[in-house]
Order: C-alpha cells, then sequence, then structure tokens
C-alpha cells in the first residue's frame, strides 16, 4: 500500500492507484473532462490538474501514479483559477450552441462551466472551423463541437481496433477525423458509433430520423409498426431519467402504442426465428462437413469489421440476417398477407440499441419484400427523445402487452441483448433439438458476463461442441487471428460488436459505462426468467410461422426472405459504401 | 576491430599520416587543405572552391601531394567559405573560386601566404595567419567540436587517429557497467538538450529498471530557429556519437540504438549512416566488439518535420512509428521508453562528450565550468553580431564574452540590446545582465534557458513584443495539440500579440498575456507548452515599456511594427 495526503487527509492505496482514484476513495471528486476510465487516460485536457508538493508543474491527476509521502492539494486557490483559465481556454473554441445542441443537458464541458461558474470568455480570436461530416448513415460529426479529448479515437482504436479515427494536423489546427480527413462514410467506420457514447460534447452524434417516424405516424395512409430490439426495454428508463437496470417492458409498449403505432411488434420474436435458422444452419454445416467454426450475424458493426478486415473469413459467417433484418420482410411478405395490408403502405420502424442499424437498414440487399424492408431505425436515445416530445411520462404508463404474432417471444430472445445470449439461446435449443431431451438447467452461465473472450463446451448427444463468445471488435480480432492461424477448434462463435453485447450499443442512453451495462445485463437475464416460455424452439408463434408459411428452417422461402450475403470491402476509400 | 592492439595500430599508422595536419611537414605531402564543409560554408558554396582548387592542382601537375577535406562545421559561418592549410594552420576566409589558384600557386606551392584572405580582428593592422591565434578560436574550448577541424568525417580512421574508440575500449576492458555509469555522474555531466539533467544518473536508473532489452536512444531532432550545434556534430564528427551511445549501451547493457534525426538534415543523415556502415566494417558496431562479447548496433530513424519530437516522449513515440506527440512522465523513458522498455535518450551534444569524460576521466571534465554546470556548451550565434556560427566554450563563460570577445560585438556601432538565449522555449536577457556566467541555473533564473544552445543578438532595431511575437508564432504553428493549455492558450497569446503590434492593443492585455503565459507554463503537457510563453514573459518583464508604448501610444521605438498613424 502506498500512503499519501489528500487535502490534508491521510489516504492510503494500492501501489500504481492514480491520485484521481485515490481521491476519489476518500470522497474527493476530481473533475476531468479527457478521462475515461480504462479507455482514455492521456492527460489532455488538463482539468483533473492538482497541486503535488515539490512538483514543478501542476499534476494531472488521472495519469499520475500516487507515491510514497505523496501530498497533494486539489483545490487550491491557484488550482480553482488554473483550472478556470483552462476552461475558459476550451470555450474560447467552442461553438456556444448549447440549447441547439444535441446534448444540451447532457454535456460534461456544460457541466464542467456550470461547476466553475465561468461568467465570461475573454478571448476572441479564431475558432476551429471544419465542416460537418453528414455522410454517414448513423454517425454525424461536427468538429466545431469537438474538445479533441481523443475518447473517440482511444474506444475506435483500443476497445473496438478499427482505427476510424485519428489526430490530424497539429496546434491549434488539430482535428479528429478519419485519416485524410476523408469523409466517415467512405471509410472502414463500422458504423458502430461506440464514439457518439463516449464523446463529451455533442462532436459525434446520432442521425436523428425522429422526423421521418412523427411523419409517418401522422401519415393516415400508412400502417406503421414498431419493433424493438431485445436491449432496449432494459435501456430506454435511463432517457427519461429512470436509474440504470430498469426494466421497462411494458411500459415501453404503452408508450410506443401512445406515439401512435399501429402495432408493436418484438425483435426478441425474430430473435427466436434466428435461433431456428442459424441452430439448423450450424446443425448442417456441422453435418455436411461446412465452414467452420460458424460465426453469428446479428450485429451489423461486426459484419462490416469483418468484411473490412477479414473478408477472407466471411465464409465463416452464418448466412442468417439479423433479427431486425429478418422482421422488416416478414412485416411486409407474411404479416401484409396476413392481415391483407399493401405492403407498400407499411412502414417498418426499428427501436435498437445501436447506431449501426440504421447502416444495416439501408445495404442494398435489405429489401427482400421487394421494398426496403425496414424504413427507420431510431436509438433508444432517439426514441427517449421521442417520449419527451410526446410529453409522456412513459415509465409510470401501465404495462402492456406486445401485438401478436410479431410480439410473441421466448426469453432465449431476450437475452439477444447480452453478450453470450446469442450463444445461451442457441445452445438451449440445438441441445434440445438435436438430442430430444429436455435440459435439466437451461442457464448456461459460462456465456454470460462481460468478459471480453469467453469459452465453453457443451455436451450435445454425441459432439462435445466447444464455443466461444466476444464482445467489443478489439476481442473480434483475437478470435479471428487465431481461425486464420488455423488454431481455432470451435464450432460456434458468437461476436457482438459492442462491449458487453447489445445492452452497451452505440444508440444506447449516455452515458454508458462498464457499471451501467453491467446492470443493463442483470436486468435481461430478470427479464429472461420472468418469461413463461425461455427455449425459441418453443415460441408458439414461431411455430405457427413456419407451419403457415415459411414451411421449414432453411427452406426456400427462409432462403429468400431471411438469410443474405456479404461483401468484401477494403479498408481506403471506396467508390460506394 | 577483434582487440584493442588492432585498434592501435591504426591509431598509430595513421596518425603518421596525418602528422601534417598537427604542423609537421611531410616528405610526401605538400599540404592538407581541411575546407569547412558545414551547412554555411555549403551555402556560400565551398564546394566551388574545392572543385576550382582541384583544377588548379592538377593544372600544377601536384593533385597527388595536397589532399583537400571537407570537414565539418568550423563556426565562424559569416566568413565562409574558410579553410586551412596544413601544415601552416593558415586559416583562411571568404574563400571563392577565383581564389583557389592563389592559394594553390602561392600559399602552397612556394609557402607564401595569401595575405588577402586571412583573418583580422575587428580593429587591428595585421593579420592573424594562424588559426590558433585567432581569439574567436582561442578562447574557445572545443571537446564537443574536438575533431571539426581536423578530420575527415567520412574516415574512420581520421576518427581513430585522434583517439577515437579508445573510450569504448577501456569501457569495454577496464570498467565495469557500473564504473562506467560512476564516471559519468562524477563527471557532473547534464543533458544537453535542455533541461539539463544528469547524465549520469539517468543512465543509472535506466541500469537498475528491471525490463529488456534496452535501449540507446540519440536526439538529433534539433529544431530551434537558428540553431545547429547538433548538426555540426552529425555532420562534422559523427562517430563520436556512436562511441558516445556505445559506451552507454555497455553501461546499462542495451544493445541496441536509435538515432533519431530531423529529416530537414540531409547530409547529417548521409554522414551518420555512413560512419555507421563504417563503425560496422571495423567491427566497433555489431557482435562481439573488441572481442568482449558485448554487442551494439545503432539504426537511424528520420523525423517528419515535428518540431515538438524533440520532446522525449513525443520523439520515443515517433521511433515507434506513432503520430510524435508527447505523453504524460511518469512512466519515464528510462522506466518505459522505447517499445515501452528501459531506454536513455541524451541528445547529440551529450553523446559527444561521453567519450572524452571516459578517456580522460571524471576529474578532468568536472574541472571546467561551474559548481553545477561541467563542462563545454556549444552555441549558436546569430542575429545583429559580427561573428556568427558555432563557438564551443566552458560553462561559466560570461555573455559578454561570448557577445563581444568571440562573437566581435555588434555590426555598424549599433547598441546592444539583448540576447535571446534557449530558442523558442527561451527568454530574452537585457545588457544589464551581460556579465552573468552562463551555465543551466544562472540562464533559468533571468527567465531564459539553456535550451539547446541557440544565442540570438539584438541591437537596438529589434522590437522586443515583435521578438516575442515571432518565437511564439513558432511554437503555435509547432505545437501538437494535444492539451488544450498549449494548443489554445498559445493561440490566445498570440493573437494579443498580434493586437497590440498593430495598434489594437487594450489596456489589460499586458496582465492578461502574465496571466495566460503563468498558467500555461504550469499546466501544459509537456516542456514545449511549459516553455512556450518564455519569450513572452521575459520580454515583458525586462521591456515592459516597449510593450506599454505600443499599447498606449501606438509607437514601436524600433520602428519595426507598422503601428503609428
Amino acid at each position: 500500500m502506498i500512503n499519501l495526503t489528500i487535502d490534508n487527509r491521510k489516504v492510503a492505496v494500492e501501489e500504481g492507484t492514480t491520485i484521481l482514484e485515490a481521491a476519489k476513495s476518500v470522497g474527493i471528486n476530481i473533475p476531468t473532462l479527457c478521462y475515461l476510465k480504462d479507455i482514455n487516460v492521456i492527460g489532455a485536457c488538463r482539468i483533473c490538474l492538482v497541486d503535488v508538493k515539490g512538483a514543478r508543474t501542476f499534476i494531472p491527476s488521472c495519469v499520475a501514479p500516487v507515491a510514497e509521502g505523496m501530498v497533494v492539494n486539489t483545490h487550491t486557490p491557484e488550482l480553482i483559477k488554473a483550472r478556470k483559465l483552462v476552461l475558459e481556454l476550451i470555450l474560447s473554441d467552442h461553438p456556444m450552441e448549447c440549447l441547439t445542441c444535441r446534448r444540451n443537458g447532457n454535456c460534461e464541458l456544460q457541466k464542467l462551466a456550470e461547476e466553475y461558474g465561468l461568467s465570461e470568455i475573454r478571448f476572441e480570436g479564431a475558432r476551429t472551423d471544419y465542416p460537418i461530416d453528414d455522410s454517414s448513415p448513423a454517425i454525424i460529426r461536427d468538429p466545431r463541437k469537438c474538445v479533441l479529448c481523443r475518447r473517440c479515437i482511444s474506444v475506435c482504436t483500443n476497445i473496438q481496433s478499427v482505427q476510424a479515427l485519428t489526430a490530424e494536423n497539429r496546434g491549434f489546427a488539430s482535428l479528429v477525423a478519419p485519416a485524410f480527413n476523408e469523409r466517415l462514410a467512405n471509410m472502414e467506420c463500422v458504423q458502430c458509433g461506440q464514439c457518439s457514447l463516449v464523446c463529451p460534447t455533442g462532436a459525434i452524434v446520432e442521425r436523428d430520423d425522429t422526423e421521418k417516424v412523427w411523419a409517418a405516424l401522422a401519415d393516415p395512409t400508412k400502417h406503421v409498426v414498431v419493433q424493438t430490439a431485445p436491449a432496449t426495454r432494459v435501456q430506454i428508463g435511463e432517457t427519461i431519467g429512470a436509474a440504470p437496470g430498469t426494466i421497462a417492458t411494458g411500459q415501453l409498449v404503452a408508450g410506443l402504442r401512445s406515439l401512435g403505432f399501429d402495432k408493436v411488434f418484438d425483435t426478441d420474436f425474430t430473435a427466436d426465428l434466428t435461433i431456428m435458422e442459424e441452430g439448423n444452419e450450424l446443425l448442417q454445416r456441422v453435418t455436411n462437413g461446412g465452414v467452420l467454426p460458424m460465426i453469428t450475424s446479428c450485429s451489423p458493426g461486426w459484419i462490416k469489421f469483418i468484411e473490412h478486415f477479414y473478408p477472407d473469413l466471411l465464409p465463416h459467417l452464418s448466412t442468417c440476417k439479423s433479427p431486425q433484418q429478418m422482421f422488416g420482410p416478414l412485416v411486409k411478405t407474411y404479416y401484409a398477407q396476413k392481415e391483407g395490408i399493401d405492403p407498400k403502405d407499411i412502414v417498418c420502424v426499428s427501436i435498437m440499441p445501436c447506431t449501426a442499424k440504421k447502416y444495416e437498414c439501408q445495404r442494398p440487399e435489405m429489401n427482400s419484400s421487394g421494398y426496403q424492408d425496414v424504413d427507420v431505425v431510431l436509438t433508444t436515445r432517439e426514441l427517449g427523445r421521442m417520449f419527451k416530445q410526446a410529453g409522456l411520462d412513459m415509465i409510470n404508463l401501465p404495462e402492456e402487452e406486445y401485438d401478436a404474432p410479431l410480439g410473441i417471444s421466448t426469453g432465449a430472445g431476450e437475452i439477444f441483448g447480452a453478450s453470450g445470449g446469442v450463444m445461451e439461446a442457441a445452445l438451449r435449443t440445438v441441445y434440445e433439438v438435436v438430442t430430444n431431451k429436455e435440459l435439466e438447467d437451461i442457464n448456461f452461465t459460462a456465456c454470460r458476463g462481460i468478459d471480453g473472450v469467453k469459452e465453453a463446451t457443451v455436451q450435445v448427444g454425441d459432439l462435445p461442441v466447444s464455443v466461444a463468445i466476444t464482445n467489443g471488435l478489439g476481442n473480434a480480432r483475437k478470435v479471428l487471428d487465431k481461425i486464420r492461424a488455423g488454431e481455432a477448434n470451435y464450432h460456434f462463435i458468437e461476436v457482438m460488436c459492442c462491449p458487453g453485447g447489445c445492452i452497451g450499443g452505440g444508440g444506447s442512453p449516455i452515458p454508458t459505462n462498464t457499471e451501467i451495462r453491467l446492470k443493463r445485463i442483470d436486468a435481461t437475464y430478470t427479464e429472461d426468467e420472468r418469461m413463461v416460455l425461455r427455449k425459441s424452439h418453443e415460441n408458439p408463434a414461431v411455430q405457427e410461422l413456419y407451419a403457415e408459411f415459411l414451411e421449414k428452417p432453411l427452406g426456400h422461402k427462409s432462403h429468400e426472405l431471411l438469410h443474405t450475403h456479404y461483401t468484401p470491402r477494403s479498408n481506403y476509400p471506396e467508390e460506394e459504401c | 576491430m577483434k582487440s584493442l592492439e588492432e585498434l592501435a595500430k591504426v591509431r598509430e599508422s595513421r596518425r603518421e599520416a596525418l602528422k601534417i595536419r598537427e604542423g609537421v611537414p611531410s616528405a610526401t605531402e605538400k599540404a592538407h587543405v581541411m575546407m569547412c564543409g558545414g551547412a554555411g560554408c555549403i551555402s556560400t558554396k565551398c564546394q566551388d572552391v574545392v572543385d576550382a582548387m582541384k583544377a588548379s592542382l592538377e593544372k600544377n601537375g601536384i593533385a597527388d601531394q595536397v589532399q583537400i577535406i571537407l570537414t565539418g562545421c568550423m563556426g565562424p559561418c559569416d566568413m565562409g567559405p574558410v579553410a586551412i592549410v596544413y601544415p601552416q594552420g593558415t586559416f583562411y576566409r571568404r574563400l571563392k573560386a577565383k581564389d583557389a589558384d592563389a592559394i594553390v600557386e602561392e600559399h602552397i606551392m612556394q609557402g607564401n601566404l595569401v595575405q588577402r584572405l586571412l583573418y583580422r580582428t575587428p580593429g587591428a593592422k595585421e593579420p592573424t595567419p594562424k588559426v590558433d591565434d585567432i581569439d574567436l578560436f582561442a578562447k574557445q574550448q572545443k571537446i564537443v567540436l574536438r575533431n571539426n577541424f581536423n578530420i575527415d568525417p567520412t574516415n574512420i580512421e581520421d576518427y581513430i587517429a585522434n583517439n577515437g574508440y579508445a573510450a569504448l575500449g577501456k569501457a569495454l576492458t577496464e570498467m565495469t557497467p557500473a564504473e562506467v555509469i560512476e564516471e559519468v555522474k562524477k563527471s557532473g555531466l547534464r543533458g544537453r538538450g535542455g533541461a539539463g539533467f544528469n547524465s549520469g544518473m539517468k543512465w543509472g536508473f535506466a541500469a537498475a529498471s528491471k525490463g529488456t532489452p534496452k535501449y540507446v536512444v540519440c536526439n538529433g531532432d534539433e529544431g530551434d530557429p537558428g540553431a545547429f550545434m547538433d548538426r555540426s556534430v552529425l555532420e562534422g564528427d559523427p562517430h563520436s556519437v556512436i562511441e558516445g551511445m556505445a559506451i552507454c549501451g555497455r553501461a546499462i547493457g542495451a544493445e541496441q540504438g536509435y538515432v533519431y534525426v530531423r529529416a530537414e538534415y540531409p547530409l547529417a543523415i548521409e554522414r551518420l549512416s555512413y560512419a555507421i556502415d563504417k563503425a560496422r566494417e571495423y567491427g566497433l558496431l555489431g557482435k562481439n566488439i573488441f572481442g568482449t562479447g558485448f554487442n551494439f548496433d545503432i539504426e537511424i530513424r528520420i523525423g517528419a518535420g515535428a518540431f515538438v519530437c524533440g520532446e522525449e516522449t513525443a520523439l520515443l513515440t515517433s521511433i515507434m512509428g506513432k503520430r510524435g506527440e508527447p505523453r504524460p512522465r511518469p512512466p519515464f523513458p528510462a522506466n518505459e521508453g522505447v517499445w515501452a522498455k528501459p531506454t536513455v535518450l541524451n541528445n547529440v551534444e551529450t553523446w559527444a562528450n561521453v567519450a572524452e569524460i571516459i578517456r580522460r576521466g571524471a576529474d578532468w571534465y568536472s574541472s571546467i565550468g561551474t559548481q553545477g554546470s561541467k563542462g563545454t556548451k556549444v552555441f549558436a550565434l546569430a542575429g545583429r553580431i559580427n561573428n556568427t556560427g558555432i563557438v564551443e566554450v566552458p560553462m561559466g563563460t560570461t555573455l559578454r564574452e561570448i557577445v563581444f570577445d568571440i562573437g566581435g560585438g555588434i555590426p555598424r556601432k549599433k547598441e546592444f540590446k539583448a540576447v535571446q538565449t534557449g530558442g523558442p522555449s527561451g527568454g530574452c536577457i537585457p545588457a544589464s545582465q551581460l556579465d552573468t556566467p552562463i551555465d543551466f541555473e544562472s540562464l533559468t533564473a533571468l527567465g531564459a534557458m539553456m535550451g539547446s544552445g541557440g544565442m540570438i543578438v539584438m541591437d537596438d532595431t529589434t522590437c522586443m513584443v515583435d521578438i516575442a511575437k515571432f518565437f511564439l508564432d513558432f511554437t503555435v504553428d509547432e505545437s501538437c495539440g494535444k492539451c488544450s493549455p498549449c494548443r489554445i492558450g498559445t493561440k490566445r497569446m498570440l493573437e494579443i500579440l498580434e493586437r497590440i503590434t498593430t495598434a489594437k492593443g487594450k489596456e489589460g492585455d499586458i496582465e492578461l498575456l502574465q496571466e495566460l503565459g503563468e498558467t500555461i507554463k504550469k499546466t501544459a503537457l509537456c516542456g514545449l507548452g511549459q516553455t512556450a510563453p518564455n519569450p513572452v514573459l521575459s520580454t515583458i518583464k525586462y521591456f515592459r515599456d516597449e510593450y506599454e508604448a505600443h499599447i498606449k501610444e501606438h509607437k514601436c521605438a524600433a520602428k519595426v511594427c507598422e503601428i503609428e498613424e
């Protein structure tokens, strides 16, 4: 243990602890801006400075480790003055557009300005003035609002291993942008939106598509249906002030109905359907000597990643569309026929914890119904805004049920929202389908949790099925490298683009951090346990769908509507994206 | 080179051949013409003089009896091209191609000095023909630039003849690594890159650090405006750097060195890589040096034009192929440097001291200089001074001695106003402080700093507000942009200075500059930002009246700023 003094208090912490964390342990919260625990620890913004006795300059507490006998002061008058001036400098290069900014009220810079009570900016001069990049279907960058904290670069580089963003130019002309200041849509950006999740200001935000949805809802000629991703019910409460981990399934349904959606369906339904298709695909590959390991294909950021960085491994991907994209064509074929609605009049809206889904729904192959299968994707954050705009106290609405048939689901579909959930759901079904025996314990706990790479072996009949689960693309890369090296002896791999799985997706409420992710994961499994049915193959609506329409898993119609193909992509500006 | 005996053999035989450069007439050779090939003389076309001289030698049929050697920088750049002709040791200046015949036919063939090309001390009637008698040189003491007058930088045996690689031999065969470190510590050698940290201590930290492998790095990213000390060493005596690094490799247990040289120094890169190749060829780099089992090799890494890469953590980051930006310390390079391994990083000039310290001993070295700053310092004199160029003086020499005795004073009978030391990180020192003996501490106390050794002299035609603006403009341009105080703060300071120098200054601007400057010094991430305000703060300290005249009366006494109506 290291002993030091912080603000006249004796503190003992483990060696290697930063001054910031040491101070936190005794209830002293030193202000920060660029710092993001475990992700961005670079000491760049100079807000977290403290006075260390004997040091020539102020010391950035977020990076400086404690030392024996160190004497630290965190709020001397000189420090407050220095922090204020640094903050004043940052604000002197920031467009004062708080009232019209997406992050108004949820901005870390705004909060600092408020806490430090800045009353004027004494510096008039040059301002950063790079154009807004709205080339991407999912992510919008406004470099004017960027404080160059580089959290986005860190998360994109170190966590996702994509490196679509980097620091460019130098000095006052510094800029965070794709290489060569290329437009995001032309680059290897996978649209995961983790950058938008960590941005302290409004410099990186999701594209807002709420107006399209408001317009559709108001159009009497349109039949507007909505699907909600598994993770959204454990996230939506946070957008209107509920504690992380709040389950709001019934309230979400009620809220969506209040907004005016004609049908409130559930992506959990097509998650169950995915298990039927993907589980059978796996069995077929194992039996017929197909390409193994097979890798899941639910996560559009992940799909774009493998297309860019590991195109040689595309045959490993399951041909199944993601649950969102299975849902779209079913609504515009099966459901439309069943209800006698002309599919051209149907507007299919998704609520997703994901920015990449906005990109996915616009992929050219995603129109197997003859129309764009999913018309608009809203992130959880955008839906939260719609509830606010509608003045809906969503969280206190009486709970309601999803509509049938595409709203009927099982716990297996629900756990798709957490890393390991797809694998666990698949194992529940594959085991019972293959062995014809009921599982004694359907909880595959080895699949759960936020560890980057998880492995398990499950005896299914005669075959020990070896599986791996990764979340965060940096972790996926490790497993892909093993496949390339011929060292991966797995049958089945689940890959989720975002850390923790979809509950930590780029469209999640802000803030999203490890602690909050864990709470959402807990909520997800609680929701699973509350379900009457917890195995995809027991979903009666799915069974009915096969009986009435699809006939059988991997059948002709399934291939037409529920399966897809992939496109190798380069890492440099593309002609089309 | 498998043994010290082999080295001694090369040294003795080459020394014999070079006796003429010590003033001993040779039976077979008429002369060695040491032509300065430093940057200044290259730009004043020394190559033309060399070509003309060669033609003249051919014409006169004595080409095989005279050697013309292009050396590193000799120092007196404003007199270039300069040359020394041995065995007489005659110093010639302002040579032109048309002077070649005179030197060949009069001096070399007939032994008559060419009077019109000799150096005259300002005010003196008679010229001073011998280089050793010239004041400008006599008052200097050369350790770092010990070989620049008399070796061919592309001839490793020239270096060996001048005791080259003897220190490495000593360190490998007569000393333990700990003794080498102790010797360097005892010598009092401090880093010449700016901060002045005790080099031996730094080596000691790296030696004690647990990680392996360890690395030795040379900072050759010299970038202060007007400074070219390191360039002169790399171009004129590259082996002195290689030897210093190898000694350190032995001391800390490293087998790999990197020299980071800025891309703007193509000749330095060329000379250094040639020297590295030759050292390998002679077995002075590579495996099993002197048969002792010690391995050491060096790679060159070329910068990409960022001044900030002279900052140690930025330089190390750049070596690893990443965007050259500083990072907070700790960890210090001695614990986590290149590839996160223990690394000793010193600049070119520091490395060039090492071999002499080991060869001649710490006691000899520490007898030179002041209490806290030992040895010599190389300065680049520029600005309003007669003898611009490179000088090397013992620590503790006063500014007055440098500016007036060695530098020859201010031209055109103007008044000395200030001297700026330490480049964009340094400050301006006024006439009242001219008698300050220079060392690391005294300069910092004056609000300037040693820096790498740039020295720009100003007379009364210099506007101090304008000069502050000049230096700040440089740092604003070179800021990496990582930390907010430097990225935005220096820009705001520059904007205020631009305002003041264009008659738009406001009451309170001086105080705002001071507030910004003091805060940036305390809050910026790296040395670049922490010292960027120095030129502004020191000029406010010593020349506040000039700022006030600009703001209140819209007057620029030096008539540099166009602000008067």
